[in-house]
């Protein structure tokens, strides 16, 4: 019996049976603090400061493709109140110009979009209008991409590919400072 | 009775628990890469709006947070309920901006300050007003890549 006991106390082996309360325990902690963080968002490019205005009126009025937000998020495109979902398309229409209409850009190259909204627009309605100019672009690169190499326009596609693709259709967004009528 | 406990006796139910710790210990691991711990306390509500053409920021390190939204309830009383402008954990003005950059910047190796963007985290019932003039200082600052952080549309057709 006293052999046993001295058997017992010289097996130095840890009780590994509670590891799994341990790690559960933090496992909990962590499950708890996790914020799983999705960090996704429009990369945009500002213009650097100046103090004059650029002057978009000397432009030829065919290559612009104004974009007006007012206060109450209506839009004003070209002139003609438009519906947000329809801006996609026109803008696609304007910049790649299929029909070579008079009234619209000349070529890709030359096409800019102006951009101007109000301090009281909302910044959902201003991001909207942003994220589908975007698309329009995306879009018009992607059919690019497809016709001239046959993959799809993605940014970790080969880097002189898409460079030449930025070259052909190039994103001019001219933001012009926003009118003050319907600040809160 | 004589059945039951025979049947007992002779299959073994039990099942092998030596494995749980590891498939725990690969759970934990798991979250502790991935958690990041909040640094700031929102005082403002940041709901941001969603859109389709999103990039995704890649390194933490190099992102600067600006917040933008309306106080939450708890600061209502002290600071109102227009929109606000949050640097950090504290309330800010757009005076503090440069400062913010600049105390960023320090963090980051010299080689990398081209590469450090702003992620503007704004609440989408905020008028353009503030962001306009935030985006006004960040450009005054030559701080010019910027990130409207938003969320990608649950119910958007690919």
């Amino acid at each position: 019996m006293a052999k046993t006991s001295t058997r017992d106390r010289m097996s130095n082996e840890i009780n590994a049976g509670s590891m799994a309360d341990i790690a559960f325990l933090l496992l909990i902690f962590f499950l708890v603090t996790t914020t799983i963080v999705e960090d996704k968002g429009i990369t945009v490019k500002l213009p650097p400061w100046s103090e004059e205005e650029p002057d978009i009126t000397k432009l030829k009025k065919r290559n612009v493709f104004s974009v007006l937000v007012n206060a109450q998020d209506q839009l004003l495109v070209r002139g003609e109140p438009t519906r947000v979902e329809e801006l996609r398309e026109r803008a696609k229409v304007f910049i790649s110009n299929p029909y070579q209409d008079e009234t619209m850009a000349e070529k890709p190259t030359k096409a800019i979009i102006s951009l101007k909204n109000d301090r009281g627009t909302s910044y959902d309605a201003y991001l909207t209008v942003y994220n589908e100019l975007k698309a329009a672009y995306s879009e018009l690169w992607d059919e690019l991409s497809q016709r001239k190499y046959g993959i799809p326009y993605s940014e970790d596609m080969p880097f002189a590919y898409k460079k030449a693709i930025r070259e052909e259709i190039p994103f001019v967004l001219s933001e012009a400072e926003p009118t003050a009528f319907g600040e809160e | 009775m004589a059945k039951f406990a025979k049947k007992r006796g002779k299959s073994k139910p039990e099942v092998s628990t030596a494995s749980l710790p590891d498939i725990i210990f690969m759970l934990l691991f798991f979250f502790m890469v991935v958690t990041v711990l909040r640094d700031a306390e929102l005082m403002v509500k940041v709901s941001t709006p969603y859109a389709s053409e999103l990039t995704k920021l890649e390194e933490k390190s190099l992102v600067n947070y600006l917040y933008i939204g309306r106080p939450t309830q708890k600061y209502q009383s002290t600071y109102g309920t227009k929109p606000r402008l949050q640097l950090g954990d504290k309330f800010a003005t757009i005076s503090d901006i440069p400062l913010f950059l600049e105390k960023h910047k320090i963090k980051v190796p010299e080689a990398r300050h081209g590469q450090i963007t702003s992620s503007l985290r704004v609440d989408g019932e905020v008028t353009m007003g503030i962001v306009t003039d935030v985006k006004t200082q960040l450009r005054k600052s030559g701080q010019l890549k910027v990130n409207y952080s938003a969320k990608k549309d649950p119910n958007a057709k690919e």
